[in-house]
């Protein structure tokens, strides 16, 4: 068991580093130059891969959430605390590249489209998550209570970016797919190559990050527990 | 289900009989609310025309504000005497007990509002053109949407020894969909404009307390297990 979940590590390593070089040359040098935003155009392809993977980290701490409450474990309560953590440091990128790429085309660092508003709404709920699993407390008692926010705010994303849509677009609700694409309807093939390789290359970092992360919370807890048991035979 | 009605009735008139006994909480948040309206009249000058653009925002920001100190108490005021203990063992299901606190909540921030928005309206000399009857619509169903995850929350938070701050952090973002829907209906009442707008704005306000309403009925039972 042990073995084998090295191996899997070493060869996620091993795949994800050469595959990150092969990211960033296709990013910077393969994939031509976009005609209208030039450089800044390739912040696009950073900026899309964490999005997903920031989209992909709460609809995993959801689906952890709501296994601890079907069946209290703390293997899911870990899973569930380390995919917010890496959430939120993807969602912070997502949106300083947008703040970035934002200014460069539409000349504004913030606009409250709904996607953006969403994504920083989002950020703060799953700040507020961390902050409940850092309550003090028994850890069952914790991981009920960040698994019951966990699940009201994967609830709550969907309606927030409803809502917002609404409110821009001044009450007119739309219907799914305005088709709102930055880059001028449609991609080119050669963008659309490297686009969907850096999304493949940062879905690997994140279950990457993922393993590492689940790895040092269990230690952490193998040393809390040898840490309590030590001081009870010191005590006793 | 019926008996969960009667002991959620139970709870509440409890906590209203003996919030009418002290008048602590209610009298500190009417206190609190005028303060805010009056902060803000120093804030936007009442005798500028863009006060009208502020005032829908105004009148949910001084419920939430206000709304913020009620709920902080209605569970952190379980904690003395170790009351929570009894409520958790007493033979009733723990669904009614948050139905309960919502009760004595919703009704607590509404007699609040009865004070302050009229107050809000007098010191920033507002004329209300709108119909009343939608008025109070959309402010019942947004407080109650308020009130609905704000129990909760505070339930969840009443765990923590920091629960004072932790409320605000975790109601907030969860409640911007609520705000957003609840200010622009606001704002389409109170300008007179087509109701027909403000009506999508209300369904989506009544889908959000709804789904939050079934959401934390089921869920709270979590909250209110163990130590």
């Amino acid at each position: 068991m042990k073995k084998t979940s090295g191996m899997i590590d070493r060869l996620l390593f091993y795949t994800l580093v050469p595959s990150f070089f092969i990211a960033l040359y296709l990013i910077f040098i393969w994939s031509p130059v976009e005609k209208v935003m030039g450089e800044t155009q390739k912040i696009f392809y950073f900026h899309v891969g964490s999005a997903w993977v920031a989209f992909l980290a709460f609809g995993v701490v959801g689906y952890y959430s709501v296994r601890v409450l079907i069946k209290p474990r703390i293997q899911h309560h870990i899973n569930a605390g380390i995919s917010a953590e890496i959430g939120v440091l993807f969602t912070t990128i997502t949106l300083i590249t947008g703040m970035i790429w934002g200014k460069s085309s539409w000349n504004t660092w913030w606009t409250w489209e709904p996607r953006l508003a969403t994504t920083l709404i989002l950020w703060f709920i799953y700040v507020a998550y961390l902050f409940v699993r850092k309550m003090d407390g028994s850890n069952e008692k914790i991981a009920r209570l960040s698994a019951v926010f966990g699940i009201v705010g994967v609830i709550n994303v969907p309606i927030v970016f409803m809502a917002i849509r609404w409110w821009n677009t001044k009450l007119h609700p739309v219907v799914f797919g305005e088709g709102k694409n930055q880059s001028g309807g449609g991609i080119e093939p050669d963008m659309l190559v490297a686009l969907l390789f850096s999304v493949f290359t940062i879905t690997l970092l994140y279950i990457f990050l993922m393993r590492k992360g689940i790895e040092i919370e269990k230690m952490r807890h193998i040393v809390k527990k040898a840490k309590s048991k030590a001081i009870e035979k010191l005590a006793g | 289900m019926m008996s969960i009605l009667k002991d959620a009735w139970i709870i509440a008139s409890k906590d209203l009989s003996n919030e009418i006994k002290t008048k602590q909480t209610i009298g500190m948040m009417v206190i609190f609310s005028s303060l805010v309206v009056l902060i803000f009249s120093f804030a936007f000058d009442p005798t500028n025309n863009m006060v009208k653009a502020v005032i829908p925002g105004l009148v949910w920001l001084i419920t939430v504000f206000s709304g913020i100190l009620g709920l902080n108490r209605s569970f952190l005021s379980e904690h003395e005497n170790d009351a929570l203990t009894g409520l958790r063992s007493a033979p009733i299901d723990p669904s009614s007990i948050y139905l309960g606190k919502v009760l004595a909540n919703f009704l607590l921030v509404t007699a609040v509002q009865l004070v302050s928005i009229p107050v809000l309206f007098l010191l920033f000399d507002y004329r209300f053109f709108g119909k009343i009857s939608w008025f109070f619509l959309v402010v019942v169903i947004g407080t109650l949407g308020f009130i609905i995850v704000g129990t909760f929350l505070a339930a969840l938070s009443a765990n923590a020894k920091n629960s004072e701050m932790l409320l605000p952090v975790l109601l907030l973002p969860l409640l911007s969909p609520l705000m957003i829907a609840a200010v622009q209906a606001t704002r389409i009442v109170l300008e007179n404009e087509t109701i027909g707008d403000a009506v999508s704005w209300l369904r989506l306000m009544s889908a959000y307390d709804l789904l939050f309403l079934a959401a934390c009925f089921f869920l709270f039972e979590f909250i209110m297990e163990g130590s």
